[in-house]
């Protein structure tokens, strides 16, 4: 209890020291648990759609990016044929602008697609779709910021569509895409006879392995991947995940280097009282014990109040009508749980020269010179 | 001063020093030159000299504080080395009290005197009670609560003093105890200090300017140049 009190004395004796540390741990979990969580919820939602309906996502083997992919029309066809398969969705991917919004994500899909059959429809009939090659249908986001409604034209890239129909998904980048007929997809971006994956759903997901490897066995130069698999395994994602953690590491270095800061000041500062309890028996652990204790107290502290800071601010983002559907604001125990312990990890290392300094501290020295 | 072999009879020697020599600035001032010094159980001895004849070196070198360039020192027959537990010590062996108190403002009465409790963890009740008799014993029961800043020069003293001996050290080393009290409380605290180390069995050893003082100890020891003068006679 006076262990606990020695700590804590020290920092209400310098409280806006001691708050100044602690805002810069929150302020660093906050940035970390922000943009981690937007990121893994923009991956989830890309791998939403690829898993739509769909055990094995299909695509072109050793390429950066599936919008790279070119899967033929021919392995589409003999895939669908297979036994184990109740049914294969050929998808395209492009990237099309319009006036006032240069990105706007295509998908070229089949009226049998999972996203067509599964939708929320809004406007229109699913069952127009892909009757004629320019009628597209519009995710609600996307219906908004284009200013569309159902049968208006609208200009999209260098083509104007007719809006047979308007979509509610529950995926921001499904509610902010367009959909077109596959073929349609494939002359407008030039990418005839193919598609960018295959989404497979299989009659028994016992099945995947033996799935894989025919894939392999009969495409050279196709991969199928299990969802889960290919969301662990696809580049782009990695980048994007190794990216969120550095952003958040950056961050929470700077919280770190104040909590070293802030206990470099505080055993600085009471260098005369560490040599009193040294004189009582005080050992060089209990002394760094302390010093550690102090700066635990200041990133726990932190590390909490950042969480909650944290979640406040996705909240808000989530409430931002551009970012509708796109933030995903789910709070993952695992990014939790790793935010804290890295706040913890964080103060603790800053404490080390500090303590390692405390420990040094030469009663004799301390008590008759000060 | 050589140090004659105990038998039974005799007093047992608990702290002893043997041809001890310190400096510092690398040898630039010379603080003690050749000091041999013996304690027996019990004892009460007080170092007079002027300011910088080494009195407080010597009290930090007898508590592991410090180490001689040279020489022995001993305490309860075992030689201090580098590789000596100082943590034990200064837990169990030996108690100090300085001139300023050396409390911890922040904390209480209470807390301050536990410190030694909780660095040697001694557990709580025990604590508690030896807290209780102490203070009772300074007078301080109706003090137990408050800050550090509340009390008074003596009070503040008498703290330290029931600080030092919280964990029944044999040995008290007290560098100018009364040196920042006026005489009336100096006197007291002094008393005080007299009857706790006869009540406990502990070895004082005093540095202090006050020669009527240092006269009510068992022996009084000139210091001077870096030496012990011969006893001087009572």
């Amino acid at each position: 209890m006076i262990f606990l009190k020695l700590i804590l004395t020290n920092l209400l004796r310098h409280r806006i020291r001691s708050l100044i540390s602690i805002a810069g741990i929150a302020f660093s979990v906050a940035a970390m648990l922000t943009v981690v969580t937007v990121l893994q919820g923009a991956i989830g939602m890309f791998s939403g759609i690829l898993s739509s309906d769909s055990q094995v996502i299909v695509f072109e083997r050793n390429v950066s990016d599936l919008f790279f992919s070119n899967v033929p029309a021919a392995a589409v066809e003999e895939i669908a044929a297979w036994p184990t398969v109740a049914h294969a969705d050929p998808v395209l991917f492009g990237i099309v602008s319009s006036a006032d919004h240069p990105i706007i994500t295509c998908f070229g899909v089949t009226a049998a697609d999972a996203r067509i059959r599964r939708a929320v429809w809004v406007a229109g009939d699913r069952h127009t779709f892909a009757r004629n090659p320019d009628d597209v249908v519009l995710g609600e986001r996307a219906a908004e910021f284009l200013s569309a409604k159902f049968d208006d034209h609208v200009p999209i890239g260098h083509g104007v569509f007719h809006v047979i129909g308007i979509l509610r998904t529950a995926n921001g980048f499904e509610d902010g895409g367009v959909f077109m007929p596959l073929a349609a997809a494939q002359s407008f971006f030039h990418k005839e006879g193919t598609s960018s994956v295959i989404t497979i759903r299989l009659r028994s997901k016992d099945d995947a392995p033996a799935f894989k490897a025919m894939v392999k066995a009969k495409f050279a130069n196709l991969i199928g991947l299990e969802d889960a698999e290919f969301t662990r395994s696809y580049s782009q994602f990695k980048i994007l995940k190794a990216t969120a953690w550095a952003v958040g590491g950056c961050g929470l270095l700077l919280g770190g280097l104040g909590v070293a800061n802030t206990m470099i000041m505080s055993v600085f500062t009471r260098i005369r009282e560490i040599a009193i309890l040294r004189v009582n028996g005080f050992s060089n652990l209990q002394v760094a014990a302390m010093i550690f204790g102090e700066s635990a107290v200041v990133s726990i502290v932190g590390a909490l109040l950042g969480l909650g800071t944290g979640t406040c601010l996705l909240f808000a983002l989530k409430l931002v009508p551009a970012l509708h559907g796109y933030v995903d604001v789910t709070l993952r125990p695992s990014v939790m749980l790793i935010v804290i312990l890295l706040a913890l990890v964080t103060g603790i290392t800053g404490a080390l020269y500090p303590a390692a300094y405390a420990m040094r501290v030469r009663a004799v020295e301390a008590l008759r010179f000060e | 001063m050589t140090l004659a072999p105990q038998n039974a009879s005799e007093p047992r020697i608990v702290l002893s020093a043997q041809d001890v020599w310190k400096s510092y600035d690398d040898g630039a001032i010379a603080v003690l030159k050749g000091v041999d010094f013996a304690a027996v159980e019990g004892q009460t001895v007080a170092l007079c000299g002027p300011s910088g004849c080494g009195k407080s070196t010597l009290l930090h070198l007898f508590g592991g504080l410090d180490a001689p360039d040279r020489g022995r020192v001993s305490v309860n027959g075992a030689e201090m080395t580098r590789k000596s537990n100082l943590v034990h010590l200064l837990r169990h062996e030996v108690g100090f009290v300085f001139q300023l108190h050396n409390l911890i403002p922040d904390l209480t009465l209470e807390e301050n005197c536990l410190i030694p409790t909780v660095a040697a963890g001694i557990d709580r009740s025990s604590a508690q009670a030896r807290l209780r008799e102490l203070t009772g014993l300074t007078g301080l029961s109706h003090r137990l609560g408050h800050r550090i800043q509340k009390l008074s020069g003596g009070e503040r003293q008498r703290t330290a003093l029931c600080r030092a001996l919280m964990n029944r050290p044999k040995i008290l080393l007290a560098d100018e105890p009364t040196g920042s009290l006026d005489e009336h409380t100096s006197g007291a605290v002094f008393d005080l200090l007299l009857n706790l180390a006869a009540t406990e069995g502990i070895t004082l050893v005093m540095a202090t300017h006050d020669r009527g003082l240092a006269g009510r100890c068992d022996r009084l020891l000139e210091m001077h140049d870096g030496r012990i003068q011969e006893p001087v006679s009572l």
